[in-house]
């Protein structure tokens, strides 16, 4: 695997504010404790791939930033606005936020075309011809423009989940969740959705992903997270990270999932 | 076997031919007969309208009384429960009795025949739309829910653009179901006087004396209607479905 040329990662001294902030979150479903208590930044521009087993939270993690999930304790910020349950704290960070499921959930029953529309009409006030332009842009920085009038199940997956990346920018996010983005795609489909992610974190977003593609993230990140038991256990440089892991339970993670 | 059965009910009708008939009653070659047979198609006007008025209110109503169902809230889903245990307990022939005789002591406002009849059926049916909506509703996986929030849709367009038109496709054979239900309980309308094809039929019973003949053309009306709105819905569901291939 060659390392891509390193793109300049943003200095973590500099004393701007983080774009994402969270403090001592927990999150419980029912009896069961999913956040322990995490605390996290990212600053702008940064990508930040977040790993660990099954079950560690690192999906509950990302979704409690734009509240797929609400969490009981601790405090999230995004751009300086807390998450709260008020419609003026929701919509003003899931405008901000935009998300990539490992599902993809397209509306079935839209073209690809409304699919990416739908929200910049009804949620930005675009005209139709607005939100074609931008939809068409979005498509042509997929590499999918032809596939505009056809439906989502007319498409591999491979389409579909760059689709779902088009839709998400056409509201113009600031920052980009992927919750494992590749791991619903057959192998020979993962290379063209990481093509796509590379290119957008390439071009400046601010990115947390969550996955398993240990190339892809050695190649973008500049930071690595890992999780275990509701935890973030360590987090370091892709080079430190991978060559020397600090904890054991991160080491034996590495080791199976390297040498699957 | 299966289709010998069905062939039983025909056997017996069949079997009555040997003089037992009196066709002339409503037979179109008599003058008599026209307009015997015009007199009973004449009711199928308002069995159709009372029908379709009647459902388009009903499935309005059940969707309002499906979304409180939905809620996180427990209020909210009890409003729900209240209101679909309750209405689904009355019958309908009570139902319109009540509205019709009833509601006006209550309320001072009379409703004619008509609305009568409209409202008991409607308010029958919503029960029962509620529930379909609601079902159909969950059925919707909960990453549209999700997409739809991380694209900031507010609940409204999510559930105007995302959602119900995917619900709807979904309960399409329900809906067609619960029609052709409104078309024959609206036969009992009837006993308000409303002027429908039951009521056409009884009354022509009671001056021609052919019982057997004139309620044979009433079935025949009631199975012609509910063909036509069988096949309508079997082809609003292939439209649906050819949309998206």
């Amino acid at each position: 695997m060659t390392v891509a040329a390193p793109v300049p990662a943003p200095d973590h001294t500099a004393d701007t504010p983080p774009v994402i902030s969270m403090r001592d979150v927990s999150k419980y479903f029912d009896d069961f404790q999913a956040l322990k208590s995490v605390s996290f930044d990212v600053q702008k521009g940064e990508r930040v791939v977040v790993c660990g087993p099954s079950g560690s939270g690192k999906s509950t993690l990302i979704r409690c930033i734009n509240r797929l999930e609400a969490h009981e304790a601790g405090e999230i910020m995004v751009e300086g606005t807390t998450l709260d349950d008020t419609r003026a704290s929701l919509d003003q960070i899931r405008g901000a936020v935009g998300m990539v499921f490992q599902q993809f959930n397209l509306f079935p029953h839209l073209t690809v075309l409304q699919n990416l529309t739908l929200g910049p009409r009804r949620v930005l006030g675009l005209s139709e011809e607005e939100a074609r332009k931008r939809a068409m842009t979005y498509l042509e920085r997929v590499q999918i423009p032809d596939q505009a009038e056809k439906f989502p199940r007319q498409l591999s997956g491979g389409q579909q989940q760059r689709v779902a990346i088009a839709r998400s920018l056409c509201m113009e996010p600031r920052i980009m969740l992927f919750d494992e983005p590749t791991s619903a795609l057959d192998p020979e489909m993962i290379a063209e959705v990481l093509e796509v992610m590379t290119e957008l974190a390439d071009s400046g977003m601010t990115m947390i992903v969550v996955t398993h593609e240990m190339g892809f993230a050695r190649r973008v990140a500049d930071r690595m997270v890992f999780m275990d038991k509701g935890e973030i256990v360590e987090t370091g440089t892709p080079e430190a990270f991978f060559t020397a892991p600090k904890s054991q339970r991160c080491a034996t993670f590495l080791q199976q999932i390297l040498n699957h | 076997m299966k289709r010998f059965l069905l062939l039983l009910p025909v056997l017996f009708l069949l079997s009555g031919c040997s003089g037992n008939w009196g066709w002339y009653v409503v037979d179109p070659s008599t003058s008599n007969g026209a307009a015997n047979l015009r007199f009973l198609i004449s009711g199928a006007y308002n069995t159709v309208l009372m029908s379709v008025t009647a459902i388009l209110i009903s499935i309005t109503l059940g969707l309002l009384i499906a979304l409180p169902g939905l809620s996180d809230k427990r209020g909210w889903r009890a409003l729900n429960r209240t209101y679909v245990e309750i209405v689904r307990a009355v019958p309908i022939l009570v139902l319109i009795l009540w509205v019709y005789y009833g509601l006006p002591q209550l309320s001072g406002i009379t409703l004619n025949v008509f609305w009568a009849g409209v409202l008991a059926l409607a308010l029958s049916d919503s029960a029962f739309q509620a529930e379909i909506f609601r079902a159909g509703i969950q059925s919707i996986h909960k990453g549209q829910y999700e997409a739809a929030q991380s694209i900031s849709l507010s609940y409204r367009d999510t559930m105007r653009y995302v959602i119900l038109p995917q619900a709807i496709r979904r309960i399409l054979p329900a809906l067609g179901n619960q029609l052709v239900y409104m078309l024959k309980m609206s036969s009992l309308v009837s006993v308000i006087g409303m002027q429908e094809l039951t009521r056409k039929a009884n009354e022509l019973v009671v001056s021609e004396y052919r019982p057997l003949e004139i309620y044979t053309v009433l079935v025949l009306e009631y199975l012609a209607l509910i063909l036509i709105v069988s096949a309508g819905v079997r082809w609003l569901e292939r439209r649906m479905n050819a949309a998206e291939s």
